[in-house]
């Protein structure tokens, strides 16, 4: 036999590295939609191993963990180790839901001193350092696609996309790339 | 850009992120199989679509994916006042109009 079959990211092997700006696709990662009322919010903390933040346009993170806040009872968690997140939210009792979308989304990471620039070109928000400060992460649009930014760095953001979406977001970062 | 203020987000978001929703404060009759059709005619189709101020359903929807209330002046197309989904209306001083 010795036929093997492999996955194939949706960006791999594309993306650009160059002195100001580089835009990588994320290694992959363990995701997880959560949607939980208030009383909820305290017991999923514990199971998750981080303090799910309460504040908009916030994260917390933990080690390779990350949850951000997406809106006023939903957060995109995210483990880049890759552990299974629906089975450390199983054993809590209050009422939630817990979709695992690690296959639904891919993420790139743009950083540089031009990352927030080119974010800029299909980006609406302000992406100033006192309106989208380091740690800020936000639901929003990149061109015609829905994007989660998140910014890890004063020149480090991840691009969450749906993969569907992938190609068309890193070729409309590319085409910023040239203009900017 | 047009700039509206989210009430979940807590601050002013681009208009790209929101879409807007139709009339806000139509109460859903609570025994619809009991409506006659002029009454159903009215809840379902009729708006009021006046000029000057406006309460209107608008949805963060690639944000907080929110619905919430606004109040806008069709004349200037200013936003007014935003407030959360079950709030009452806000009372407000028209312009414009």
């Amino acid at each position: 036999m010795g036929e093997e079959t492999r996955r194939i990211a949706p960006l791999e092997g594309r993306g650009f590295d160059g002195e100001e700006l580089r835009v990588l696709p994320a290694e992959p990662a363990t995701r997880l939609v959560l949607r939980a009322s208030a009383e909820a919010c305290e017991d999923l903390s514990a199971a998750l191993g981080l303090d799910l933040p309460r504040t908009p346009k916030t994260t917390s993170s933990k080690g390779a963990r990350a949850a951000l806040w997406l809106g006023p009872d939903e957060w995109l968690v995210i483990d880049q180790a890759g552990a299974n997140l629906v089975a450390a939210c199983a054993g809590v009792p209050a009422f939630h839901a817990a979709v695992d979308v690690s296959h639904r989304n891919t993420a790139m990471l743009v950083s540089g001193p031009r990352a927030a620039d080119v974010l800029s070109a299909g980006c609406p928000q302000d992406l100033s350092l006192h309106a989208f400060p380091v740690g800020a992460a936000s639901r929003t649009m990149f061109g015609k696609a829905e994007i989660v930014l998140w910014r890890t760095g004063e020149d480090a953001f991840r691009v969450e996309c749906w993969r569907s979406f992938s190609d068309y977001v890193l070729l409309l970062m590319e085409a910023a790339a040239r203009d900017v | 850009m047009l700039l509206i203020h989210c009430p979940y987000c807590q601050e002013e978001r681009p208009e790209l992120e929101f879409r807007h929703a139709g009339e806000a404060h139509i109460a859903r009759p609570t025994d619809m199989a009991a409506l006659s059709d002029a009454d159903f005619e009215r809840f379902f189709f009729i708006r009021s679509n006046p000029k000057g101020i406006v309460f209107e359903r608008w949805r963060h929807i690639h944000g907080c994916a929110r619905f919430f209330n606004a109040a806008r002046d069709t004349v200037s197309d200013r936003f007014l006042a935003t407030y959360r989904a079950g709030d009452p209306k806000p009372a407000l001083d028209g312009e414009g109009a």
